[in-house]
């Protein structure tokens, strides 16, 4: 247990550090000169030298990498353009918002989904069985982004139950947060609802297939007993690692439903950053996503023994 | 039974969106640029089927040209992922050693960004634009191509068949491209095509937010974007390209089962 503990954390470094090679190169890719693209045309040269210099961009490539590397090493993200605040807290501060819709949609997705996989696939072939896979085909079809749209048509604008623009932090008032952030939540639960079932439902058609399942059986162990104790926690876990990348695939594309919604997520800042050309929140959006997404998927790695154990030994 | 089923209706939906496309090349009922102020957000009629939009232009037209946008974005970037994945990940697994372990690293950290994500990052580098977006989501997409392949080519490369073709003297390249590669077309089909989906929703996306075909050029992305303001008094532009999306992703999706269902067997049939 130890030792896949032990590799799986040394797997990450060289990872990570590609990331950061990655996030700094495209940044450099820009076209034209940075200086020039945020200080706007009429910047005099004195000016465009100090913020050069500020972001180091006076020095030789390498020299430039390793120092950004060791300021990032103590979460110095650097300053943004537009209002001079420190990247990292901004970063954090949305980051808040996004986590809680991203989090609670994969929660309540996969209570859902793991369920309905698993019933499918114990009715294989019924109309049951073509129903749930049928649904979760449709609902992996449907765009994030018209979903939120629809339901704040629906529910926002003609039965005006909730709320259309707007967002309180948890932080001032729980319950009001909780209305504006119900609907973005349902709509990314939906949505990954179809991708997990399809998992969860494949997994464990592999699952009820092996000869021990039959042993059960055989043994005379309640039907229940069989898909609850048997079934349930070794097909749950390929579908334990696909939440891992859904979880990414979420902070990833989070900037459709914070954009539908008005959040003031990290989605949007990246988006709002992009806009606005202010490079060091972009580059500390890009390089923060990429991290939470390898750290999620180690998390998930270290958490599959839990699941599978014969993973710990081999 | 039920992979026909898949096949028959995901078939006829890509079919409609390719036809779509195709015949949008050539003719629309209306202009889909033409501005016409005095026909302002009309609901749907028998001359406007779709209605118009804020500026009189006719959302079956528009909508028509957007699926033209999106299929030709989406073959392009599949073809250009497809292409250097393959080339990319047979060079990491015939050559092994470090030239393979390098090109992993990299894809590795390539493949620790999330798909649009690195799109999105890269739409900065390259402009909203056209050309751009294929760029942009074909770079995001070769990693996972190029990881297919090379595993592929790592199991094959070692059989018998592969070492009797060195055997009687055909060149390295040649048992690579002759026999190895070809074992890599059933999952790499299988990839593109659930590819050619993501694409599509990662273009519409990217054009919702603003990063991908800029306006006045519609594409179903950036005409749901356009259709926020308007969502209560004219609900039927939030409406027609959301569902030709939807449609076409279904489509996809199910051709993408029927596929693996007949390359992987297993899953198929209990």
């Amino acid at each position: 247990m130890l030792g896949y503990l032990a590799r799986r954390l040394a797997m990450t470094i060289p990872t990570l550090l590609l990331v950061a090679v990655a996030v700094f190169t495209l940044v450099r890719l820009i076209p034209g000169d940075p200086v020039q693209v945020m200080l706007g045309d009429n910047a005099d040269a004195a000016q465009a030298a100090q913020l050069r210099a500020q972001l180091g961009l006076d020095e030789a490539f390498p020299l430039q990498f390793l120092h950004w590397l060791g300021k990032v090493a103590t979460g110095d993200l650097g300053h943004s353009i537009t209002n001079d605040l420190a990247v990292l807290p901004l970063i954090l501060e949305r980051f808040q918002v996004s986590a809680v819709i991203v989090l609670v949609a994969v929660a309540a997705a996969t209570c859902i989904a793991v369920p309905a996989g698993l019933i499918a696939a114990w009715k294989q072939n019924s109309a049951l069985d073509l129903a749930v896979i049928g649904s979760a085909t449709l609902l992996l079809s449907i765009p994030s982004f018209w979903l939120g749209l629809l339901l704040l048509l629906l529910f926002g604008l003609k039965l005006k139950w909730l709320p259309v623009i707007g967002y309180v932090p948890f932080s001032e008032n729980f319950w009001q947060a909780a209305v504006f952030m119900l609907l973005p939540i349902v709509t990314l639960t939906v949505l990954e609802i179809g991708v997990l079932t399809r998992m969860a439902r494949a997994a464990s058609i592999e699952v009820l297939r092996l000869e021990y399942v039959t042993h059960a059986r055989a043994k005379g162990v309640p039907e229940w007993l069989v898909l609850g104790r048997h079934v349930l926690p070794n097909a749950f876990a390929p579908t334990w690692t696909l939440i891992g990348l859904v979880l990414g695939h979420l902070l990833g594309g989070i900037a459709v439903i914070e954009t539908v919604f008005t959040l003031p997520g990290l989605g949007r800042l990246l988006v709002d950053s992009i806009f606005a050309r202010d490079y060091p929140v972009v580059q500390g959006c890009l390089l923060f996503t990429a991290v939470i997404y390898v750290v999620v998927n180690l998390i998930v790695d270290l958490c599959y023994p839990l699941f599978d154990p014969r993973v710990a030994v081999a | 039974m039920k992979w026909r089923a898949n096949t028959v209706i995901g078939g006829a939906l890509t079919a409609l969106a390719l036809g779509t496309a195709l015949t949008a090349a050539f003719w629309t009922p209306f202009d889909p640029l033409r501005v016409n102020l005095g026909a302002r957000l009309q609901p749907p009629s028998s001359l406007y089927w779709l209605g118009t939009d804020e500026f009189g232009r006719d959302v079956l037209s528009r909508v028509m040209a957007g699926a033209g946008t999106s299929v030709v974005v989406a073959l392009l970037t599949v073809a250009l992922a497809v292409s250097v994945g393959v080339v990319v990940g047979g060079v990491a697994g015939y050559l092994r050693g470090w030239t393979d372990r390098i090109i992993m690293a990299v894809n590795d950290a390539l493949l620790a960004f999330p798909g649009i994500l690195l799109a999105l990052a890269m739409m900065i580098v390259l402009g909203a634009n056209k050309s751009g977006l294929v760029l942009a989501l074909g770079l995001a997409y070769i990693p996972s191509v190029a990881r297919v392949v090379r595993g592929t080519v790592l199991s094959i490369r070692e059989k018998e068949y592969i070492e009797a073709s060195r055997v009687i003297g055909n060149s390295e390249l040649y048992s690579m491209v002759r026999h190895v590669l070809p074992n890599a077309v059933a999952p790499v089909a299988v990839l593109a095509t659930s590819m050619f989906g993501w694409v599509l929703l990662a273009e519409s996306a990217l054009s919702f937010l603003g990063l991908g075909v800029p306006p006045p050029a519609p594409t179903w992305g950036n005409m749901l974007a356009a259709s926020r303001p308007y969502m209560e008094t004219a609900a039927w532009l939030s409406i027609a390209p959301g569902v030709c999306i939807a449609l076409t992703l279904l489509g996809i999706n199910l051709l993408g089962d029927s596929l693996r269902d007949r390359l992987d067997p297993r899953m198929a049939h209990g």
